[in-house]
């Protein structure tokens, strides 16, 4: 089976190419095809080149047949990730700024139509938060908002970036989506990585949950991550939300974009993150048929190091200690530590709803200590603001 | 063995390592210090170069090594004279290793931003040592522009490849007249050895040593393939040949007459 997608499709944007190859709407063809993976497919795939990409080789890897593979994936993706990223851990920490939200995702706790108090952070509120995460020993922060444009206008978030610029050495954003000009103000103002998940690439998944506010258009997200990249962000991190949709596809479509991004834009770097869908106040998981287990969790994490040597593979307090401590070892490179997911949280003044329930609630110094126990440094600092700040 | 002389100043040792990529700080000092080396490299994004209580700058004894920037990370020639200055202004330290990677995959460094960043640090007093990938032409250049050195790939960075770009390399060694350190790619010290006995006048290693199982033991065996290999470059290497030469195919009549 040999599919070329990537080079049939060099030329065309990423909806095109989801579109044609089908793994954005009619699937039945990768739902085929993935059942199709035979035991010698996997271990061709795990023979061949460690660490680059091809469609089918990541077929292969997140294949049901893989599955009797895992272990096998799992001591090669700790191979790869320690030449390529040594015996290191880097720690980042969230602060959330607003929960007001004009967009309706069904799964999210701060979605529209919850009732709930809610909650933004002025400038100064902001900064004592980040203060408490400075003390924590952070250095490299994400500021996360949902789209509450009316408060968190681009004028806060730049005043904010050049406030925070003296105490952390990286700042990322995980808000709205923005334009590429906008992207680029950020850029300028300090802010030098953003995050945009897709939620999912299935389209019509996307449509059923994602029910009003901007949001709502599945193909004006699938655009924003080639605007920040024309914006010159050095970091650009995607991801799923695992539990919408059948998180093999999930994974293909998602590699299929990574791909596209950084044959386009050679000098952005991609990273990976891997929500699961958690229980959060407002939401009640029960409904979600795709949930994903630890195993399959841990089979996909594998399937994309297998297939991205360089990439960053992101993992949030989302998910329990005892699954994290393993992770580390086996593909995981950033992480995030004693996170607070309400607004206000941090300096303690905020009983703010959370997006979602933190399921590690050790602390940035537990988690370093755990890291260090298994032989891995925790990295504090990896960017210095003197590459783009006089 | 012949001293290493760069920028007037001699070292003993000929291999240079890295600080990246290990298990703790106490590890990295341990495995320096068994390395024997003189030189030693750290990003300057992974420190906080102005602070001494910095973890790992805590870890490297300014008065046994030079510490020497690197720009790793940098995108352009502007962010890496930026960086450069700010490392200086905060220690006073002029030396700095040129690193220009803005694909940050390969992180293969960037000739032309090299040589436009390194005209720049030249001329402000910098002792700049380029990171460039084994091309003649472009270690020219940054010669005549007054580096230090020349610091050419032996294989992608972190790739342990070893010398696989060895006939430019040869090339490099055979027409500079800066001393020619192989940077990147060097996975085994056998591969270190290599490039000494090419006559490449040091090495530096990082990945190879920091990823062992035992990387302590491994900046030793290092230190002794460096040792060896600039051994066997003094004492001057006759080129091999696929078959012995005993007899003389074409002039044995000769022998009778």
């Amino acid at each position: 089976m040999t599919t070329r997608i990537a080079e049939r499709h060099a030329g065309s944007q990423i909806g095109t190419l989801l579109a044609e190859t089908g793994l954005g709407a009619d699937r039945d063809l990768w739902q085929r095809r993935l059942e199709q993976v035979t035991a010698e497919d996997v271990e061709a795939a795990l023979q061949s080149k460690p660490g680059s990409y091809s469609i089918d080789r990541l077929l292969a890897l997140v294949s049901p047949a893989a599955e009797d593979y895992v272990e096998q994936m799992a001591q090669q993706s700790q191979r790869l990730t320690i030449q390529r990223f040594g015996r290191t851990i880097r720690l980042y920490a969230p602060l959330y700024l607003s929960n007001y939200c004009v967009n309706s995702c069904q799964y999210c706790g701060f979605n529209r139509d919850s009732k709930f108090d809610r909650v933004r952070l002025t400038i100064e509120q902001a900064l004592a938060e980040a203060d408490v995460i400075a003390s924590e020993g952070f250095s490299d922060i994400l500021l996360v908002s949902s789209e509450d444009r009316e408060s968190m206008t681009m004028e806060y978030f730049t005043e904010l970036a050049a406030r925070l610029r003296g105490k952390f050495s990286f700042i990322a954003a995980e808000v709205y989506q923005m334009t590429s000009d906008e992207y680029a103000t950020l850029f300028a103002a300090g802010i030098e990585g953003v995050t945009l998940y897709q939620e999912t690439y299935n389209r019509d998944t996307y449509s059923r949950y994602h029910t009003g506010g901007p949001k709502s258009d599945y193909d004006m997200r699938l655009r924003g991550p080639d605007d920040m990249a024309r914006a010159g962000m050095r970091e650009i991190g995607l991801g799923v939300l695992l539990g919408l949709a059948n998180w093999r596809l999930e994974a293909l479509a998602l590699a299929e974009h990574a791909h596209y991004l950084i044959r386009r834009y050679w000098q952005s770097h991609v990273s990976f993150s891997f929500p699961r869908l958690r229980p959060a106040p407002q939401v009640d998981t029960v409904k979600f048929k795709h949930l994903l287990s630890d195993r399959e969790l841990v089979q996909m994490i594998l399937a994309l190091r297998l297939c991205f040597a360089d990439a960053g593979l992101v993992l949030s307090t989302r998910e329990p200690a005892g699954l994290r401590d393993h992770l580390v070892r086996l593909g995981i490179t950033k992480l995030s530590a004693g996170s607070r997911t309400n607004p206000g949280g941090y300096s303690g003044r905020g009983k703010a709803t959370e997006q979602f329930r933190v399921d590690d609630s050790r602390t940035p110094a537990q988690v370093a200590s755990m890291l260090r126990k298994q032989g891995l440094e925790p990295i504090w600092k990896d960017w210095d603001r003197g590459f783009s700040q006089p | 063995m012949d001293k290493l002389v760069i920028a007037d100043r001699e070292f003993d040792s000929r291999l240079l390592v890295g600080t990246g990529k290990f298990a703790s700080s106490e590890i990295m000092a341990a495995a320096v210090e068994e390395s024997g080396a003189e030189i030693v490299t750290v990003a300057l994004r992974r420190v906080d170069i102005g602070n001494p209580q910095d973890d790992m700058l805590g870890a490297i004894d300014r008065d046994k090594y030079l510490l020497l920037p690197n720009t790793s990370g940098a995108r352009d020639a502007e962010e890496a004279i930026r960086l450069s200055k700010l490392a200086r202004a905060a220690t006073g330290i002029n030396w700095v290793k040129l690193e220009v990677t803005p694909d940050p995959y390969y992180l293969l460094p960037d000739p032309v931003e090299t040589l436009k960043a390194a005209e720049v640090l030249v001329a402000d007093g910098f002792v700049v040592l380029p990171y460039i990938n084994a091309d003649p032409v472009l270690a020219k250049k940054l010669e005549d522009a007054g580096t230090a050195t020349v610091m050419p790939l032996g294989s992608p960075i972190g790739s342990n490849q070893g010398l696989k770009t060895r006939s430019a390399l040869q090339i490099i060694i055979e027409t500079s007249n800066v001393p020619v350190v192989v940077d990147a790619g060097l996975g085994l010290p056998s591969h270190a050895s290599e490039a000494l006995e090419l006559g490449a006048d040091a090495v530096l290693v990082n990945t190879a040593i920091a990823t062992a199982a035992d990387p302590v033991k491994m900046a030793s065996a290092f230190r002794c393939a460096v040792e060896a290999g600039r051994k066997a470059y003094e004492a001057g290497p006759r080129a091999g040949t696929t078959k012995a030469n005993a007899s003389s195919p074409l002039t044995g009549f000769l022998r009778n007459q």
